[in-house]
This record gives structure tokens, C-alpha cells and sequence, in this order.
């Protein structure tokens, strides 16, 4: 309980929100205003020729979908992987646990050479794959691999303090009245995780549109085809084409903060209805 | 929890089986992917791949990178935290927000920012011009992108254990102590693991930034190479060997800091159950 009255009897309140606020303009508010400054040097038109252009629109479909893909894979396993660790019991749970945030530790770029030594047509999996006719490396199947590698973790840690807090007891109930496991998972599990699913399978989604340096690698960066977004800002950065490089970064900021928005939108609603 | 036992064991070992495989494909085979394709051409090559000059220099600007990142954002952290977690204020909710930015934001779009406000053609060009100071394609540009997507990491894991308790920080400053006292002697015996853990978690992150640095970095050899972007150049240059040698570095980073991370969770825990 925070008491009304005594809220600075605390000291800092000056000094903290000095530091926090100089601290954030310099370092984001600031350069965010000089990009839509710069966005703002290419006019109307020129900004939706560029963000119109075929090759644009190709490589944000292309990111849209790989991070979409990648998302609800890691949505299924990381459902998966929360409920084995919080309700099993196994060997290495442990070593397995901790590995989870390996993706978070891992350098992007390492994690993108090897796996795209280990998806190319020689490596391990990638030779195996080939006799099946599927290529991995160098075709949107493998920016999805290198997405879902990256985003691990999100889901997995979203769900799992959700899943260790839920009752037993509800289930124990649930199965005493005669339902079974499926009705069990579907009606008591699902909809107490659905809003920490919604949260990770956003930030998942978040990470996985804005990746660059474990797709790049995998991804063989064929124009139209398998293009990412992060990559077309940095080859028109490289091009000295600083308006279209800002005027593609804006269109997927706005996108990726729309959807931040949704998302937390929709788990707002849903642990209303929860709770309700 | 013991009830799922009786109902059949089928449904758990598939599970478990499931998951692990799932692990195994996707974290264990890349670690072992780099480890195999660093030793692949002998010993010999893979020490002379890690002691090469630019890999040394490489190492120290990630090194330097990392430590101003953490340190910076430690300061701010606490500040933010405090501020966030101690006062009710009018746009408490948006400032929270807008910590997470670097979050949601692509590292690309993160290294453009700070390109278009301080580099040749951005308005801060001129007057740091004038007092000699570059950032874009120098080491400052790398320190400066790397503090931005670390930003929330700190903040973020203290900000709740410093919400959970305020009664005893009034309580002290009702009794006259000052400000770092409290801080001091009140706050951070409660939140020194969060803490820590944070510090793991932004160090991680800062060590292996690639895409907002390499904006930023204009990869000139031994000058602005992080251990990330010596290993895209060598990869680039089809020096692939060399490139998992020096990716073996970073991965023995990684496991270090994931097994410090487990050991301070567990330290952590342990406490807050006594």
C-alpha cells in the first residue's frame, strides 16, 4: 500500500526525474525527432514512392510473414516448453531451463553462421533436409529458423511464471467432475496463459521483424524474394540514400508499435474477461 | 501437480520429448556447429585465428563497449527505477513506455537514429565538427548504440522489486536520513540480486549488438571491429574457420554469463523464500 499523502516524503523525486529525462531525450527522443526531421527532407510523395516501390513492398512481406511464422512456432513450443518445465519432472531439467535464454546470450551474428553452417547444403541438417527436397539456408524457411531461434525465449518466460502461479486445485476439480485432460488443458490452462501468450507472442513477434544479424547471414538476401526489411535500410544506408533508408524505417516502426499497441490491447481485454 | 502422474504417462514423455529435441536442433547443434567448424582445421589455426592483433582489438573495443554500457545504464537504471517505482506522477505510465523502446525497436532503425542526428549529414554533425568529436564510424557511435538497446535491461528487472516495498525507505526518511543513506542501507540489500541479475542480462546483450553498431561502426579494421563484426568480415571474406574460432569466443561468453545468470537466480530465490 502506498500511502496518498506521504508520496515524496521518499527525496529523489527531483533528482531522479532530472536524470531520467535528460538520460531519455538524449538517447531517444531526441534522434527519433531528427529521424522523422530527415524523413520529413524527402516530401510526401518521394517517401511513398520509396515505401511503395515493388522491392519494398516485397521485403515487407517477406518480414511480416517470416516473423509472423516464427512467432506461432515459438507460441506451440513455447506453451510446450513452460508446462513441461513447471509440471515435470525430468533429468538436466535444470540445464535445460537455463538453456532456454541462450538466445539472449548468444551473439546475434554467431547465431546466424551456424545456422547457416548447419542448414547450407553440407551441414548437418541442411544435407539431411535436401534428401527430403527442402533447402533451408538462402530461402525464407531459413530466416523463419534463424527468427525462432532468437525468439526462444519470450514465450517460454511470459508463460511460465503464469503456469507456476495457477491452482492445482481447479484441475484436480475439473478432473473429479469427469473432464478430461484436453477439457482440462483448453478450459482452465488456456485461458489463464492466454494474456502472458498474447504478451510473449508480441514480443516475439516485435524481435523477430526488427532481427537482423542472425537473418542476414541465413537468409541469402535475394531482392523480391528473400529480402528482409533491416536489410533493405542498411544497403539504401549504404547507398547514401538516406531518405529512403529513414522513410522504410519509419513505415516499420509505426508498424511494429501498432502492433505492440494491439497486442497490449487485447491482453488487457482478456485479463478482464479472465478475472471476470 | 502429482495427480497429472496418475493419468497415464504417455502424454508427459512425449512432452518432455518434445521440448528437448525441439532444444536440441535449435540452441545445442548451433553451440556445437561453431565449436566443431573452429577446430575443424587443427589447434594451431584456431590459436592463431583467436590471438590475431585485429581479434585482440576486436575483443577490447566489445570489452570497453561493454563495460560503459553497463555502467551507464546501471546509474541511469537505478535512477529510472526510482523515480518509477517510489513517486506517482502524471505520465508515470508513458515514461514506462517509453524505457521500452530500444526493445521494440529493429537494431537497424536504432543505429539509423544516431546516424541521421550525428552523422555527416545530421544537424549535430557541425557542432561536434567543431570541437573534433566524431561518433558515427568511431568508437564513441559504438559505446553510444550499444547503451541504447541495452537501455531497458537494468531498469526493467529492478523497477518490480522496487515497487514492492516503500514503507521502510519513508520510514528512514521520517527518521532524517538522507537520500543515498537510504538508498544505501534500505534499498539495495532488497534489490542487489534483481540488480545483478539486470547487470548479467544487459552485458550479455551488449556484448553481442550487432545491428545498430554496424551501422554505426563503418567496420574500419582494429579501430571500431567489435568481436560481433570481426566475425561477419572474416565470414565475409570466406575465412570461415577463422570466423567460428572467433565466434567460439563469444559462445564461451555466452555460457559463462547464462551459468553466473542461473547460479545469481537461484542465490536470489533462495534468499526471498527465507
Amino acid at each position: 500500500m502506498k500511502s496518498n499523502k506521504g508520496k515524496r516524503v521518499i527525496p529523489g523525486f527531483g533528482l531522479s526525474m532530472g536524470i531520467t529525462l535528460s538520460f531519455l531525450s538524449l538517447l531517444v527522443l531526441i534522434p527519433f525527432a531528427s529521424m522523422v526531421w530527415s524523413a520529413s527532407g524527402i516530401g510526401l510523395r518521394g517517401f511513398i514512392e520509396v515505401v511503395t516501390s515493388k522491392r519494398v513492398m516485397a521485403g515487407y512481406q517477406v518480414s511480416f510473414l517470416c516473423a509472423l511464422i516464427a512467432a506461432l512456432i515459438n507460441s506451440l513450443f513455447g506453451v510446450i516448453l513452460s508446462w513441461v518445465l513447471v509440471r515435470y519432472r525430468f533429468p538436466f531439467k535444470r540445464v535445460v531451463d537455463g538453456l532456454i535464454e541462450l538466445p539472449f546470450a548468444l551473439p546475434t551474428a554467431v547465431a546466424g553462421i551456424s545456422l547457416t553452417a548447419l542448414y547450407s547444403e553440407q551441414g548437418l541438417l541442411g544435407s539431411f533436409f535436401r534428401k527430403l527436397g527442402i533447402e533451408i539456408a538462402y530461402t525464407r524457411i531459413g530466416i523463419v529458423v534463424a527468427m525462432v531461434f532468437i525468439t526462444i525465449p519470450f514465450v517460454v518466460r511470459s508463460i511460465q511464471p503464469v503456469l507456476e502461479k495457477i491452482d492445482a486445485q481447479y484441475e484436480e476439480a475439473a478432473s473429479m467432475l469427469g473432464a478430461d485432460r484436453r477439457v482440462i488443458f483448453f478450459r482452465i490452462i488456456l485461458p489463464e496463459i492466454i494474456p502472458a501468450l498474447l504478451t510473449g507472442f508480441g514480443l516475439a513477434f516485435a524481435r523477430a521483424l526488427g532481427e537482423y544479424g542472425s537473418v542476414v547471414f541465413i537468409a541469402g538476401n535475394t531482392p523480391m524474394k528473400t529480402e528482409i526489411v533491416p536489410l533493405l535500410i542498411m544497403s539504401k544506408l549504404q547507398q547514401y540514400d538516406y531518405g529512403g533508408a529513414t522513410a522504410i524505417a519509419l513505415v516499420m516502426l509505426i508498424a511494429s508499435f501498432v502492433i505492440l499497441l494491439l497486442i497490449n490491447t487485447v491482453q488487457l481485454f482478456s485479463s478482464k474477461f479472465t478475472r471476470a | 501437480m502429482k495427480k497429472t502422474s496418475q493419468q497415464g504417462r504417455l502424454v508427459p514423455r512425449l512432452l518432455v520429448i518434445v521440448s528437448i529435441l525441439f532444444l536440441i536442433v535449435m540452441l545445442v547443434l548451433p553451440i556445437v556447429t561453431v565449436l566443431v567448424n573452429a577446430l575443424k582445421n587443427g589447434w594451431n589455426e584456431y590459436a592463431a585465428a583467436v590471438s590475431d592483433q585485429y581479434t585482440i582489438k576486436a575483443m577490447q573495443l566489445t570489452l570497453v563497449a561493454t563495460i560503459t554500457a553497463v555502467l551507464i545504464n546501471t546509474f541511469f537504471g537505478l535512477f529510472a527505477a526510482w523515480l518509477i517505482s517510489k513517486f506517482k506522477f502524471r505520465g508515470r505510465k508513458m515514461l514506462t513506455t517509453f524505457l521500452d523502446i530500444p526493445f521494440a525497436v529493429s537494431p537497424v532503425i536504432a543505429g539509423l537514429i544516431f546516424f541521421l542526428t550525428f552523422g555527416r549529414i545530421g544537424w549535430a554533425y557541425d557542432i561536434l565538427n567543431k570541437i573534433n568529436f566524431q561518433i558515427v564510424f568511431a568508437v564513441p557511435g559504438i559505446i553510444l548504440a550499444t547503451i541504447f538497446v541495452t537501455m531497458p535491461f537494468i531498469s526493467r528487472e529492478i523497477i518490480p522489486v522496487m515497487s514492492l516495498q516503500s514503507e521502510e525507505e519513508e520510514a528512514a526518511a521520517l527518521m532524517g536520513a538522507k537520500g543515498f543513506t537510504i538508498f544505501r542501507k534500505v534499498t539495495l540489500p532488497h534489490i542487489k540480486w534483481a540488480l545483478l541479475y539486470g547487470i548479467i542480462l544487459c552485458s550479455a546483450r551488449a556484448m553481442g549488438e550487432f545491428g545498430a553498431v554496424s551501422v554505426l561502426s563503418g567496420h574500419l579494421r582494429g579501430k571500431t571491429n567489435t568481436l560481433p563484426l570481426h566475425v561477419e568480415i572474416l565470414y565475409n571474406e570466406y575465412q570461415y574457420s577463422q570466423a567460428f574460432a572467433v565466434s567460439s569466443i563469444l559462445v564461451i561468453f555466452a555460457i559463462v554469463i547464462l551459468i553466473v545468470r542461473n547460479i545469481v537466480e537461484y542465490k536470489g530465490r533462495k534468499e526471498s523464500e527465507q
